[in-house]
């Protein structure tokens, strides 16, 4: 009889209603965890083992044919920090995170302050601007790649010599693919934030003659502070780990110039060196600098609010 | 709306939605060094269909991944956000937060480990081991997104089951499986845009060529004939690619945004 829903309304809505009957509760723990179990079952072998796993990847002299050879620390972490391809690598993912977020998040606020409001016209555009975001990365990539390519690109107006020749321009083109696959993405995040902004606010914002620079900058832009943070964290850690787009357009070149960190997990592990334990000891790196800038962005984020 | 803005949002329509049309009229149009050098036609689906394995391989590989993701990742987050919705058990706070916390680490951090994982399960550039792996990263996403739908279910619906003396079980699948629909349809397209797009998984973890999904097996085409890459196939590949995901997107935009929508919410 006892449903476990009105086991759980009991419960949530106040601990103090005495339960009716204990007797006609079906055992509710044993059956929450069954309904539990494949996310618990999922979880822990797809999960929490493989992060043990690469704990211990790191310190164990793994080759990917050899298998564990036994424990070895500290040494994967010392050869990554001596890797030649590293600091060139963490300089260029920073360089081109900062970049791609500044460009992706300032054209994705213009984007969201020019379809805020809701007409036929404003959907059509930001439906526009949102179809790119259903392609997945890799063929986004593979698109800008035959885009781009001397033979077949219809760019040739731009009077651009090489769109991946350069390091420069490699990164630029990189950017630009990633900034049209993600700004109605981020545009959709900073709508909802806009819309958030009670409409009275404007209102008496105008009836105090502000201008529409001023409603911007003082309203406008500090009640969008959060929606703007949440982009800028979605942004910053998916550009830190960025690798389909670089592994298809440029491959690293040229010159190893547009290798990314995440690639160079890749080319340790499968490409080249064929080292396990190394890549793993990178990617504990990663995952470290990672929660400390996530943890970072949070602070920053609750120290502006209070 | 004033009329400059209609005319830049206009050209910013434009401008996003070219590349499509260009991928899409280029596929198409004759091009040298392609399979379609005059005239236009389908040459470069032909170049594509007749590429190793052929295109309907690697579509069924892409296919089944999909599938079977989308199937994986219903059941598990259907169950899991009733479970974390309806019930109270020791280890509920827990297991959610370290559902979520897949979030936290990359990519590439699981996917060394899972490579040696598969191969001791007896999975080695397995489709279902490659679904299995595609269900997990979705879970985080999948099972909040379900949890939320569950406890936004008017608590009369659950009174009725009560009063009819349903089981939980029998609950679940008559009066609540309804109420959840919305939350399933946008977990199942996100599942299914994840898998039939997901690039470094499948690098990793498929080594054997003819089980490759679609996107490697385009990306890998590149690099057939002595290194010259014929982009006619490239394009003919991107569109394969791209219109299942654009067709899903343009039918249930809805859900997808509201997907979107949830994820603002949490953070």
């Amino acid at each position: 009889m006892a449903s476990p829903v009105t086991t759980l309304e009991q419960q949530r809505s106040s601990p103090a209603v005495p339960v009716k009957g204990s007797q006609r509760r079906r055992r509710p723990k044993l059956t929450g965890w069954a309904y539990a179990a494949p996310t618990a079952l999922f979880v822990l072998i797809f999960f929490v083992v493989p992060v043990v796993l690469v704990a211990r990847m790191s310190v164990s002299d793994w080759g990917l044919f050899t298998g564990d050879r036994g424990w070895n620390a500290p040494e994967n972490y010392q050869d990554v920090m001596d890797d030649r391809l590293l600091w060139p690598a963490v300089w260029f993912t920073v360089k081109y995170t900062v970049v791609t977020t500044v460009i992706l998040l300032g054209l994705a606020l213009a984007l969201a302050l020019l379809v805020q409001e809701s007409s036929r016209w404003t959907g059509i555009l930001r439906s526009s601007f949102l179809v790119p975001s259903a392609l997945g990365l890799a063929s986004a990539s593979l698109l800008f790649y035959a885009l781009y390519s001397p033979q077949s690109s219809p760019l040739g107006f731009l009077g651009i010599d090489s769109f991946l020749g350069t390091p420069n321009a490699a990164l630029w083109s990189t950017v630009a693919l990633i900034v049209w696959r993600f700004a109605g993405f981020y545009m959709l995040l900073l709508l909802v934030g806009l819309q958030s902004i009670p409409g009275d606010v404007y209102e008496a914002a105008r009836l105090d003659g502000a201008t529409r620079m001023q409603t911007f900058r003082h309203i406008t832009l500090p009640l969008l502070k959060s929606s703007l943070a949440l982009c800028a964290i979605l942004c910053v850690t998916g550009s830190l780990l960025a690798f389909d787009q670089f592994y298809i357009l440029t491959k690293g070149g040229p010159d190893n110039s547009t290798i990314t960190i995440v690639q160079l997990v890749y080319n340790m592990a499968f490409y080249g060196q064929n080292n396990l334990g190394r890549a793993a000891a990178l990617s504990i790196l990663i995952l470290a600098v990672l929660l400390v800038v996530n943890v970072l962005q949070f602070r920053g984020l609750r120290g502006k609010e209070d | 709306m004033r009329t400059p803005q209609h005319i830049v949002g206009g050209g910013l329509a434009v401008l996003f939605l070219s590349p499509l049309v260009w991928a899409a009229v280029a596929s198409v149009s004759p091009q040298a060094g392609t399979a379609q050098t005059s005239g236009w036609g389908l040459g470069n689906y032909e170049t594509l269909a007749n590429y190793q394995a052929g295109i309907a391989q690697y579509l069924l590989n892409s296919t089944v991944v999909s599938v079977l993701t989308v199937l994986f990742t219903l059941g598990v987050s259907l169950l899991g956000g009733y479970a974390f919705a309806m019930f109270r058990f020791p280890g509920r706070n827990l297991l959610f937060l370290v559902t979520l916390a897949i979030l936290m680490v990359p990519y590439a951090t699981l996917l060394i480990p899972l490579y040696v994982l598969l191969n001791d399960l007896g999975l080695q550039n397995s489709l279902v081991g490659l679904a299995l792996v595609l269900t997990m990263f979705q879970l985080p996403f999948a099972v909040f997104m379900m949890r939320i739908s569950f406890e936004a279910v008017p608590k009369e619906l659950g009174e009725s089951a009560l009063v009819d003396g349903c089981g939980s079980f029998r609950a679940l699948l008559h009066i609540m499986l309804p109420a959840v629909r919305p939350g399933l349809i946008t977990v199942g397209l996100f599942a299914f845009l994840a898998a039939w797009n997901d690039f470094i998984t499948p690098l990793v973890l498929i080594s054997d060529s003819d089980r490759a999904p679609l996107p490697l097996a385009v990306a890998n085409m590149r690099q057939q004939v002595m290194g010259i890459v014929d982009y006619g196939a490239t394009e003919a590949g991107v569109v394969t690619l791209a219109l299942p995901c654009i067709l899903l997107f343009l039918a249930l935009q809805r859900h997808y945004v509201r997907g979107f929508l949830s994820g603002a919410l949490k953070g």
